[in-house]
């Protein structure tokens, strides 16, 4: 039997499998909030009881909690009785059912941004019946991946398979009621990733979401967890750099990482969800908490992101450095064009003894956006000889937008040396003519000179995705000049 | 090639250009002299396009079409190059690359095809090895922490890449010690050929021994004040500007 054959069976069995919870699922939750909410979530995805108590408590947290405030963007108050917390994914037959169904508008962009054509069907929502490639692909990785001991998988399937993993480390970086979103997602959170990267092995490929067909539609509430158990190595990628289809309005995800004694997480993001029209309606409202714990001797964590899209970003990848030695990188281009907002930054806490971390922040703006930095740099007492270094740039497009720094620092150990850089820049008219004098074209010199402000981070991006990470940034700053 | 006739620009409120009249045919070498603050590079600025300057007077025609509403990509396309007095540092981008864009730009224009990035790479090698640049220059970013000598010979680099058919070249010989002039001479004459014309502006006649021009001219207060051949550059040597502000004000 050929591969394709084999594959194409897997194929047809799993969703057969798969029956009876879309089913259950095709009903989906009415909207509003309240414990029975909760419980109906827990019950529809058969979660153990220990996962519901969680959730339970979570929810009954966030009740006392409020929505903060001091985040520098600006939102109608969002009414969460108006939301469903459980939105069936969409049946084949309510999706599109070819590429001729779908908005151009959209179909451009991917074409601007070079994606492939079967890939494209998919990001569109087409019924994916129609895109035999990528779950192939998806297949023939899933095989390498088991043999190497590693486990990736939804979150729920986590859950079912293996909860006593899922119970010793959820929460143990984002606690429930960490924050006001953090604490509605612990209650209410609908799927995501799962990954556990045994001892000493390093992951044998970059695991991406692309790879997994059944993340496309865990949306609104995505909670993530990544473990790489002692000596071990793992690059996740998360998101796609087109443009996702996506009618929430409100996305509150959580990430958590944990890093054992000498394991490395290398977790890059691009984000490009809906950024509203030129005139600021409609767009995603993406709140996220994502943390990172350097829980053992020697460890590292390097957050990279692009950051792109989203009416309003509000979202600071941290790291807790806990063990001694251990590193913690944040590298961050964040766009906000017309209407968007971004507050965006990092916390690095250094617990540990020698502990280090590095911040490269570029933050750009055109038309009418605000952008905002803000990071945390906080040194315990008992954290010896703690290094940091922030570099925090911005680049202004345009005489509307703006740019807004917030560097906090509490440092409570003598030995620290913390160095922190920060620029503002526009791009100069001798560049422009520069550029132009060379036969390059505005547009061209725009995206040239902003991809080079960018360059360390787009550095840190594995090979594929700072090329496409390149494209994304060239399509979200169209028109932001001449 | 290129016919200037009675050309008036202005940088904001300031007159800079006051009735100037060039002729420049294809396969001649001009230079073209005068003291600080003459309008040399106000000149070079203006046939490239620079919208701070306003032309108010007079015209500008590169083979036989009206330049003066083209923006500067397009005239840059269409065969004018100018290397910049003070080249421009653009961080993070990487040299080759802007070099493969301004290559491509034009190849476009022309209805060509994409340059083959082994034949790009194999090409501005061979004009490295001619300027004397480490091939290391192609992969840092543009400009960037260079050394005044290594943006000129960088800026002949762009020049030989390109292969214009006009090349201005702003002060291309100031700041370069004697070995960088050659190397920098050597681009220059190498480009010399029957369909090009090139402009050297220079404050010394330095360079002009290593590029024998054609025709030099004098400008002074925005016009120019005296044409001839090379043996004008010596005399000015000899006897320096301040002869001309006498000439300048009776004429
Ligand atoms: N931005 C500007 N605004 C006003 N005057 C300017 C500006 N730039 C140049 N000038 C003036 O224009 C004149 C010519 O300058 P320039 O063309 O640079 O001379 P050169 O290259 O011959 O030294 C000088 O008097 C200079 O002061
Ligand atoms: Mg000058």
């Amino acid at each position: 039997m050929s591969v394709e054959t084999e594959n194409l069976e897997q194929l047809v069995n799993r969703r057969y499998a798969h029956g009876f919870v879309t089913d259950i699922a095709s009903e989906g939750l009415p909207p509003g909030l309240n414990e029975d909410v909760v419980r109906a979530i827990s019950a529809l995805k058969q979660e153990p009881e220990f996962l519901l108590e969680w959730r339970l408590r979570a929810y009954r947290q966030w009740l006392e909690m409020t929505e903060p405030e001091w985040a520098h963007v600006h939102y109608p108050r969002i009414d969460y009785n108006s939301i469903s917390y459980y939105s069936a994914p969409k049946s084949d037959k309510d999706r599109p059912q070819s590429l001729e169904e779908v908005d151009p508008k959209l179909l451009e962009t991917y074409d601007k941004l070079g994606i492939p054509l079967h890939e494209r069907a998919r990001l569109a929502g087409v019924a994916v019946d129609a895109v035999f490639d990528s779950v192939s692909v998806a297949t023939t990785f899933k095989k390498k991946l088991s043999e190497a001991g590693v486990i990736f998988s939804s979150f729920s399937d986590a859950v079912r398979e293996h909860p006593a993993l899922v119970k010793k480390y959820l929460g143990s970086v984002v606690p429930q009621r960490d924050n006001y979103f953090a604490a509605l997602n612990s209650a209410v959170f609908s799927d995501g990733s799962f990954v556990y990267i045994p001892k000493g092995v390093r992951c044998p490929m970059e695991l991406s979401t692309y790879f997994r067909i059944n993340a496309a539609n865990t949306g609104q509430f995505e909670r993530t967890l990544i473990i790489a158990d002692e000596g071990s190595h793992v690059s996740y990628l998360e998101g796609c750099t087109a443009p996702m289809r996506d009618e929430n309005q409100l996305h509150a995800a959580v990430v958590e990482l944990v890093a054992l004694d000498d394991a490395e997480i290398k977790y890059s993001t691009v984000q490009n969800w809906y950024p509203g029209d030129e005139n600021g309606v409609g767009g995603i409202y993406n709140f996220v908490t994502k943390r990172g714990d350097c829980r053992g001797t020697n460890s590292k964590i390097c957050w990279t992101q692009v950051e792109t899209g989203s009416a309003i970003t509000w979202k600071y990848p941290s790291c807790i450095l806990r063990g001694d030695n251990s590193v913690g990188e944040f590298y961050s281009v964040a766009v906000a064009n017309n209407y968007q907002q971004a507050d965006t930054g990092t916390k690095m806490i250094h617990i540990g003894r020698n502990t280090s971390s590095t911040i490269v922040s570029k933050g750009i703006s055109a038309g009418h956006a605000q952008n905002a930095y803000r990071g945390l740099v906080r040194v315990m007492p008992q954290a010896s000889s703690a290094r940091n270094h922030t570099q925090c740039d911005s680049l202004l497009i345009g005489k509307d937008c703006g740019a807004h720094t917030f560097p906090y620092m509490e440092i409570r150990n003598p030995s620290a040396r913390i160095e922190h850089e920060a620029t503002t820049s526009k791009i100069s008219a001798d560049q422009m003519f520069y550029c132009r004098q060379r036969g390059i074209s505005e547009e061209d010199a725009v995206n040239m000179i902003v991809n080079g402000f960018c360059k360390e981070v787009f550095n840190e991006l594995p090979m594929e995705f700072a090329v496409e990470a390149q494209a994304l940034l060239n399509v979200s700053l169209e028109g932001a000049v001449g | 090639m290129l016919k200037i006739r009675n050309l008036d620009a202005s940088i904001g409120d300031t007159q800079i250009l006051r009735g100037l009249s060039l002729n420049v045919n294809a396969g001649e070498v001009h230079a073209i002299m005068g003291p600080n603050g003459s309008g040399k590079s106000t000149l070079a600025q203006v046939i490239a396009g620079h919208d701070d300057y306003v032309v108010t007077g007079g015209s500008i025609t590169f083979k036989g079409e009206d330049l003066v509403p083209l923006a500067p990509e397009a005239r840059a396309r269409e065969g004018i190059f100018l290397g910049f007095q003070y080249p421009v540092e653009i961080p993070g981008v990487n040299n080759a690359y802007l070099l493969k864009a301004a290559v491509n730009a034009k190849r476009k224009h022309q209805g060509l095809g994409e340059i083959d990035a082994f034949e790009f790479l194999k090409l501005a090698r061979e004009k490295m090895t001619m300027l004397d640049m480490d091939p290391k220059f192609l992969h840092r970013g543009v400009n960037q922490g260079f050394s005044g000598g290594e943006k000129k010979r960088n800026e002949i680099l762009q020049m030989a890449m390109l292969e214009p058919e006009l090349a201005i070249l702003d002060e291309t010989d100031s700041g370069l010690d004697i070995d960088a002039l050659k190397a920098v001479a050597g681009g220059i004459n190498a480009l010399r050929d029957p369909a090009r014309a090139i402009i050297l502006v220079t404050h010394y006649q330095r360079l002009l021994d290593y590029v024998e021009p054609d025709h030099i001219h004098v400008l002074s207060e925005g016009r120019i004040v005296r044409s001839g051949d090379k043996s004008l550059a010596h005399e000015l040597e000899d006897k320096g500007y301040e002869w001309l502000q006498d000439i300048a004000s009776a004429g």
